[in-house]
């Protein structure tokens, strides 16, 4: 018995070993295009491709991070980005957890078919509609504008959706006793409410915050001038003007992810328990 | 009007009160464009002189259109190529590290981290490291003696492979959340009693996670099968739907047909025919759902 024992022990820690081994290398498939990425930031052009790869450059150069700002509107690209991510995703937490508020706990004429209206929307993908939603847009003349992508984006069905579902489980008795204490909906929501729902305020700011800035053709659409573009177009018309410059493409890619990883980074347990839950709810 | 009217008036103004900010923005820039949409796919359009009616003449115009097939092909090629794999991959993930082992956050974070990575940075990097003469791929495959090396994004054949390559690599850590959200739902005593039974690791797997993680299965497949037919990024910055047409897709295709050759009618049209093949898809996935989804 003890045999058996100490040999199923050892069994145990060689597959455990063995798991370790796989999970190191797939984390080492995962993160080695950003190894490389964060390493070619520091080189010549021409010692970009050396092969064997040298991981930590001998002579790291530091100017490719000075240089990218003078080739392209950087700063200019990321202000906007960060501009729109800010508005977008404060209008978006306002509009739907208002709406959802309406939807979770109100009662109205019309709330059934108004919500199916708004779920039906959500499974229509976006690329769907988005040359007539073009057209409207050109008509209200807001092409080229931020005001396109912040009216666009700043009403969505997802919003509403997701914050319904959350307000969903508050209890109503909760609500009621508020209502026996003389309170109108409207504090209920700002007094009650709204304090209670920070986990999916905070989730909602994640996707949002995650989506505008990594968003690629929506400005790619509506934005035509070089002033006005966001920092993944500029990747793009810098990857597209500097084709050969490896190193600089590379800068200006790690700084372009900076501010994510710091979201993610800082956010990254909340971040993955939200999609863990959205994901089941559906 | 009674009490009774008067207090159900008042509910309905406080209801519309709540909704109304975002039901303006919803029904101007989300539900008109949907029927907008509708109607625009009969038209024929060049956003400057008028808008002619022109029937089904679209449709027919498509049955010819050579980009269209090809882009219907290389869409459910890309759809087909990244949705097992990615099933596949994200599960196995979620199934190790499901595990009791050190550090099991860490891992969660690295592999989750592609998703919320820009896609562009993402691209650029892939497109770098599969580059055909002086990538690092290319490199070690030659330095081991392979001598037909692959083309990757710049060969017809290598290139929609490589696309889809991208793409699991990318989407993997956010499924296999789903994954492990699921599995730590299922019981432990089903595993206990299994156990007690004498069945392997794999029967359990077999028996108990594979049945059990249906319903997650079903939920993924549907997610990953919508966001494939919207491809449009990972194409437009590794390959720009090249070489040749190799890996233009629909919404590729929708986007050259509506803001490079401002045929608005024309790509809208596509636009219908996309939303159908995601619509019946999706009505399929649900129709087979009873057969294989069993919840507790």
């Amino acid at each position: 018995m003890g045999k058996l024992y100490v040999k199923q022990k050892q069994k145990d820690s060689i597959n455990k070993i063995f798991l370790y081994i796989l999970l190191i290398g797939i984390s080492f498939t995962m993160i080695m295009p950003f190894l490389w990425m964060l390493s070619s930031s520091f080189k010549l052009d021409k010692d970009v491709f050396r092969y064997p790869i040298e991981w930590i450059p001998s002579n790291p150069h530091w100017e490719n991070y000075a240089l990218i700002w003078t080739r392209i509107p950087y700063l200019t690209f990321i202000l906007n980005t960060f501009k729109l991510t800010i508005i977008i995703t404060l209008l978006q937490l306002a509009s739907s957890s208002f709406a959802a508020y309406a939807f979770a706990k109100l009662k109205f004429k019309g709330r059934d078919i108004l919500f199916l209206a708004y779920v039906g929307t959500i499974a229509i993908p976006w690329q769907v509609y988005m040359v007539p939603q073009f057209i409207m847009m050109r008509g209200f003349g807001l092409v080229n504008t931020h005001m396109a992508l912040i009216v666009l984006q700043a009403f969505s069905a997802f919003g509403v959706f997701m914050m319904r579902q959350f307000y969903m489980n508050v209890p109503n008795e909760l609500l009621n006793a508020a209502r026996i204490d003389g309170l109108n909906e409207y504090s209920i929501y700002s007094k009650i409410m709204l304090p209670l729902s920070t986990p999916a305020i905070a989730t909602l700011t994640i996707f949002t915050y995650v989506f505008v800035w990594n968003d690629f053709m929506g400005p790619l659409i509506y934005l035509n001038s070089e002033k006005l573009k966001t920092i993944q177009l500029g990747l793009r018309m810098f990857i597209a003007e500097y084709s050969a410059d490896y190193g600089l493409i590379m800068a200006a890619s790690m700084i372009s992810l900076i501010p994510v990883i710091i979201l993610f980074i800082s956010l990254q347990k909340f971040f993955i328990e939200s999609v863990a839950s959205t994901g089941i709810k559906g | 009007m009674t009490i009774k009217q008067k207090k159900e008036l008042r509910s309905n103004l406080v209801g519309y009160s709540f909704l109304l900010p975002n039901f303006i923005g919803f029904l101007i820039f989300t539900f008109f464009p949907i029927i907008f949409s509708l109607l625009l796919g009969f038209t024929s359009w060049d956003g400057v002189n008028e808008i002619k009616f022109v029937g089904l003449n679209n449709f027919i115009h498509m049955a010819k259109d050579e980009t269209f097939r090809i882009s219907t092909f290389n869409t459910v090629y890309y759809t087909l190529g990244t949705v097992p794999l990615t099933l596949v991959c994200s599960l196995g993930l979620a199934v190790l590290l499901n595990s009791k082992i050190r550090g099991r956050n860490i891992f969660r974070t690295i592999f989750f981290f592609p998703y919320v990575a820009s896609l562009v940075a993402v691209a650029v990097v892939w497109n770098m490291i599969f580059h055909p003469t002086m990538g690092p791929i290319n490199s070690i495959l030659s330095k081991i003696g392979i001598e037909n090396l692959p083309g990757w994004t710049a060969s017809t054949k290598w290139a929609m492979p490589t696309v889809i390559l991208a793409s699991i690599w990318k989407g993997m850590g956010y499924y296999m959340i789903i994954y492990l959200a699921a599995l730590q739902g299922i019981p432990k005593y089903l595993y206990e009693v299994a156990e007690l039974d004498g069945a392997s690791k794999w029967k359990q797997f077999w028996h108990i996670t594979r049945p059990m993680l249906t319903p997650a299965t079903f939920f993924v497949s549907m997610m990953l099968t919508i966001s494939c037919f919207k491809v449009f990024d990972l194409i437009f910055v590794m390959t720009n739907g090249g070489p040749g047409r190799a890996t233009n897709v629909l919404v590729y295709h929708i986007y050259n047909q509506a803001f490079i050759h401002f045929k608005y009618g024309y790509s809208s049209a596509i636009a219908l025919v996309l939303f159908a093949i995601v619509l019946i898809v999706t009505l399929i996935q649900f129709r087979m759902e009873k057969k294989w989804v069993s919840y507790m």
